[in-house]
């Protein structure tokens, strides 16, 4: 008996308070006589009150009156008696006043845990739809701010594409130019860094701060740390910065956030709060009561936000291992029109597929899994036959954002030389020609 | 009607009703993850963090995560070496340990409770800072069961909280060891009828949570709350009373405590008393004050703010069971330090106790110095009639209102009696305020963790341990130990290296090793946790193989404690290499030779006086029995001669 059929069976829905009524064998007791025994065998009716909560297989789940949830194992004996229907949910209503002299963010949302509320009748956490809704989530935001929060997309950071990225450019670069102080763009962690780079490259003359905002806790959680994240983003709102950036936790507590730029972002770990770090050059700066910068950064501009979001979709980013065939890789090539690759150390991939790039009519750049450090391909023959063959040192670009500029460029110029020269310089900070010790 | 029965009945009268809530350590790694369950005296470093109370979407916050919000505190958790990822709060859970589950399903079983189909984790939203993520993670295993005639509403399966080191600076400092640990929660109906009764279900759950063997043992690893209810009262949680003994005891004094509240409130609705939510600042009054604490606190840019509370005078401060106290505890709850009320200040007209002059809380400071003149601007300021108690506290200004505000709230519901709430136990076994009564809002599936299936065929697969009473009489009767005996080597613990050695060795002696010879050498505070089961096997085994007698167990085993060696050396050692029968013969024909006299004089009869004296030469060399026989053969041959 499946929990779905029985749930049609007797007329009730998830919501519903209900009774479950099941025989069951309880009580087989081993030959050891306990004094507090009943009865050696007993068939026995179990009997659950509870809201029914969304079931599957042969298991009833029900949230009993106690707060917890139990799975209750049906048969074709099974009975559902409906106590009371569910009741319809009651809206939140909230006032939401504006703030004169305070600024005005623009929130846009794409998804992912962050911005997000718990049903604590199924437990489903859904995406705060309206400013109304995150207001409730993070109350201080509308205390000190004036929020307008659209929901742009709601998918999971994993499934974020490129034509994502150029609608939430286009989408930015509109609410900049209707009078937003800053952008908070709350997104999936996982894929969080690409998007950055992809906005950095695409928007032009920000008149503010666009800022991706994540969290690795989900909201849900008292320990979340998306308001602290969410808050340490809105106080950019106040200050003079108009780049891409990511703000999220600097350390493992609760105490600052740090301000890393958008092509020089990465996930470094699947699950800590301070995941996220700024690779090939320190943060920008720091957030906790203050702000504190590190570095240059590019100013607010005056005028006009612009777009451009011309990309070529079809570029690949292969992250290269021993033994890597060529045929793998040339179907790479053939298929694509233009290719990164995550090479090893300074730069390298086997020399069995040097043959293939020399012959390839794509652009392919040249990256490290390293992550940390520049590609420099004239130290070992390989690299020097890979640079013969025709690769682009993608200097001290992340992988991602080597694959992401690359997308970028080819939307540009076809034009290989035009290419080969964009890919090299730096264009809105992914690249520096030289990098500190820390 | 005799005593027990009138005892009954005046508890049926009060309406008395009381649950039991028990936690005990499961002796595995921890719950969602695999470091070890044990606490530790050193941590590696700190971290910091805040929590935030979460909103279900109807908008209504848990009663219990607002409060603790309130008191807007931060906490350090202290990292130590049994602690990883997961405790912080920076990796998801790992799945549920097998053997954490296993226990329960072992418990429910044998308590004849419903086992669910399906187990599910839930969040349990605890904000106090205990736990790292904000929510207890705890699943309900099974409803329905029975202890004689107590009803065990619900076992479950949770977390350990962390553990609360100290608070300092606006922050609660908590240790991680415990954090994690799987605990068993047992929760029975509220059934259970004298407080007397109370203790003996608890009892009855330790034995047979120890019986499983699956059970951590020591000081800690249990915990038992209360929950206590009498009519006109409310349903009182008290949590974490220290031992079993103390329970009737902590249930008596919730009686009174409920009893003096529905008084109060009787009294109040007799005055028709009013709280109004005036806050006044009054700190004018005191710009010249000599009270030390007020004075600090106002160098220190504090206020002394001070409400009103109609109709309380002389309810506040009077009686073992102190309104004032109540109002302390709350007070103490939301971070503040303490508070002065109208019934312990100087010359105000119901005082009683201004004698004492004593801060009403913690906080003993007998030298305070609130002049009558003081109180007297108060009242004016305050508009105060002769029935009206006020209560001041000196804190800085948001913090002062916050306490204040948490008082007047308090105190509206003593208009209304006794307010459902969570106390904890005191070592005195009286309770203090904690927090209000957790709403049902509290728990949402925890999605980290997939539900775990209980198929019917892993319930029958496990075995009932043998409870103790059963294990008593069956060591009795195969045995032959006293009944003393097999209950002690039960109780603490012995049975199963009892029944291992008895395999082997003579019951009586492997019995008196436990409860005799180990206890006496740790009077002598000999560190006897060293004892091992392999170094009482060597000792056995020498004993079976006559290489001392029984009466030296306890020096050999003195020996190789102390000097650290094995049993061979420790019978050279202690001197009381065993003698064989010959030598043993030798020396009693040496002793009856100089007794000759005596021997002849006395026949068989000088037996018993000679036994003494061959045994100071002889014990633990040699068996007692063989030395009695040789003794009793030669003395015969010596009279027959």
């Amino acid at each position: 008996m499946r929990a779905e059929v029985l749930i049609k069976k007797f007329k009730a829905e998830y919501g519903d308070e209900i009774e479950l009524l099941t025989e069951k064998n309880y009580t087989k007791l081993s030959n050891i006589e306990f004094q507090h025994k009943i009865s050696t065998e007993k068939l026995s009716v179990a009997e659950f009150t509870g809201v029914l909560m969304p079931s599957h297989n042969d298991i009833i789940t029900l949230k009993l009156k106690n707060g917890y949830n139990i799975g209750v194992k049906i048969d074709e004996k099974t009975k559902i008696v409906v106590v009371k229907k569910k009741e319809k949910k009651i809206g939140m209503l909230r006032n939401i006043k504006h703030l004169k002299g305070k600024p005005v963010i623009s929130l846009i949302s794409t998804g992912g845990t962050i911005a997000s509320y718990v049903d604590y009748r199924t437990g489903a956490v859904h995406p705060a739809l309206t400013a109304e809704e995150l207001a409730f989530s993070v109350p201080e935001l509308t205390e000190k701010y004036n929020v307008k929060a659209k929901v742009l997309f709601s998918i999971l950071s994993e499934d974020m594409k490129s034509e994502y990225w150029r609608k939430l450019a286009k989408e930015t670069a509109s609410e900049l130019n209707s009078g937003a102080d800053a952008i908070i763009i709350p997104h999936g962690t996982d894929t969080m860094g690409y998007t950055s780079a992809a906005l950095s490259f695409m928007l032009k003359n920000l008149t503010g701060p666009v800022i991706l905002v994540g969290s690795q806790r989900s909201s849900d959680r008292p320990s979340s740390d998306a308001s602290m994240n969410l808050l340490s983003a809105a106080s950019l709102s106040e200050s003079d910065i108009g780049e891409v950036v990511a703000v999220m936790h600097g350390e493992t507590s609760d105490t600052y956030s740090l301000i890393h730029r958008g092509t020089r972002v990465r996930k470094m770990h699947s699950s800590r709060r301070d995941a996220f770090k700024s690779i090939n050059e320190k943060p920008i700066g720091k957030i906790d009561e203050n702000i504190t910068f590190f570095q240059d950064y590019r100013k607010r501009n005056k005028g006009k936000t612009e777009v451009n979001d011309k990309i070529e979709e079809k570029v690949a980013l292969i992250y290269f291992y021993p033994g890597l065939t060529p045929e793998f890789f040339d179907y790479a090539v053939k298929n694509n029109k233009g290719l990164v690759i995550a090479g090893t150390g300074l730069g390298h991939v086997s020399s069995d597929l040097i043959e293939i790039i020399r012959n390839a009519k794509i652009p392919i750049v040249m990256s490290s899994q390293c992550l940390n450090g520049r590609v420099n391909m004239n130290v070992y023959s390989t690299g020097r036959d890979l640079l013969n063959a025709g690769a682009i040192p993608g200097e001290d670009m992340l992988p991602e954002t080597a694959f992401v500029k690359l997308m970028y460029v080819l939307g540009q110029t076809k034009k290989m030389e035009e290419i080969r020269k964009m890919m090299t310089e730096n264009m809105v900070g992914e690249i520096s020609s030289r990098t500190a010790i820390d | 009607m005799n005593k027990e029965e009138l005892k009954l009945n005046k508890y049926e009268k009060l309406g008395l009703k009381i649950g039991l809530e028990i936690h005990q350590q499961l002796d595995s790694s921890k719950l969602f993850c695999e470091c070890p369950s044990k606490l530790v005296d050193e941590y590696d470093y700190e971290i910091v963090r805040g929590l935030r109370p979460t909103q279900s979407e109807l908008g209504d916050v848990d009663r219990a995560a607002v409060e603790e919000a309130q008191k807007k505190l931060r906490f350090k958790y202290q990292v130590t070496e049994n602690n990883c990822l997961v405790e912080t709060d920076e990796e998801p859970p790992h799945e549920p340990n097998k053997n954490a589950v296993n226990a329960v399903l072992m418990f429910s079983k044998m308590v004849n409770a419903k086992i669910v189909d399906e187990i599910y984790f839930m969040r349990k939203i605890v904000i106090d800072g205990s736990n790292t993520s904000g929510f207890q993670r705890t699943a309900l295993i099974a409803v329905d069961g029975k202890i004689d005639d107590v009803k065990i509403q619900t076992v479950c399966l949770e977390e350990d909280a962390a553990r609360k080191i100290s608070e300092e600076n606006g922050f609660v400092v908590y240790r991680l060891d415990r954090l994690g640990i799987p605990l068993i929660e047992i929760a029975t109906a509220p059934d259970i009828k004298t407080p007397e009764q109370a203790k003996e279900v608890a009892e009855k759950i330790g034995t047979m949570l120890r019986a499983t063997k699956k059970v951590k043992r020591g000081i800690g690893t249990i915990r038992q709350d209360l929950n206590v209810s009498i009519k006109d009262g409310a349903r009182v949680e008290i949590k974490g009373v220290q031992d079993l003994k103390s329970i009737p005891d902590v249930v008596e004094k919730e009686i009174s405590r409920q009893l003096r509240l529905i008084e109060i409130k009787n009294k109040l609705n007799e005055r028709k008393a009013k709280i109004s939510h005036e806050i006044f600042d009054i700190t004018m009054i005191f710009e010249k004050t000599e009270c030390k604490i007020i004075k600090t606190m106002l160098e220190k840019n504090g206020k002394v703010l001070g409400i009103k509370l109609n109709g309380l005078s002389g309810l506040l401060g009077d009686g073992e069971n102190r309104f004032g106290k109540e109002l302390a505890g709350r007070v103490k709850a939301a971070g503040l330090k303490g508070l002065f009320h109208s019934d312990e200040l100087p010359n105000f007209p119901a005082s009683k106790t201004h004698k004492s002059m004593q801060l009403v809380n913690w906080e003993v400071c007998p030298n305070y110095g609130i002049t009558e003149n003081e109180v007297e601007e108060i009242r004016k300021n305050m508009k105060l009639d002769v029935n009206d108690a006020f209560v001041i506290v000196v804190e800085k200004d948001n913090i002062a209102r916050n306490g204040l505000n948490i008082i007047l709230s308090r105190a509206e519901e003593c208009i209304k009696g006794v307010p459902e709430e969570v106390r904890r136990a005191l070592p005195d076994n009286t309770t203090e305020y904690m927090r209000p009564m957790p709403g049902a809002a509290r728990m949402y599936p925890e999605t980290d963790i997939p539900p775990v299936r209980v198929k019917k065929e892993e319930i029958d697969k496990i075995k009932l341990p043998e409870l103790f009473d059963e294990k008593i009489k069956r060591f009795v009767e195969a045995y032959k130990i006293s009944f003393e005996s097999a209950k002690q080597l039960v109780a603490q613990g012995y049975d199963e290296m009892f029944e291992g050695f008895v395999k082997k060795y003579e019951p009586k002696i492997v019995s008196r090793v436990f409860l005799n010879i180990i206890p006496e050498i740790e009077k002598e505070e000999k560190d006897v946790s060293r004892i091992d089961e392999k170094m009482l096997d060597e000792v056995f085994n020498a004993l079976k193989n006559g290489r001392f007698a029984k009466e030296g167990l306890t020096a050999v085993l003195c020996s190789m404690l102390t000097s650290n060696i094995g049993v061979e050396e420790a019978i050279k050692n202690t001197g009381l290499g065993g003698l064989s029968e010959k030598e043993v013969e030798s020396v009693i024909e040496k002793i009856l030779e100089e007794k000759k006299e005596f021997v002849k004089e006395k026949g068989k009869n000088a037996f018993a006086p000679l036994m003494g004296l061959v045994m100071k030469k002889l014990r633990g060399k040699a068996d007692g029995k063989i030395i009695s026989s040789i003794l009793k053969r030669k003395i015969k041959e010596m009279v027959s001669e």
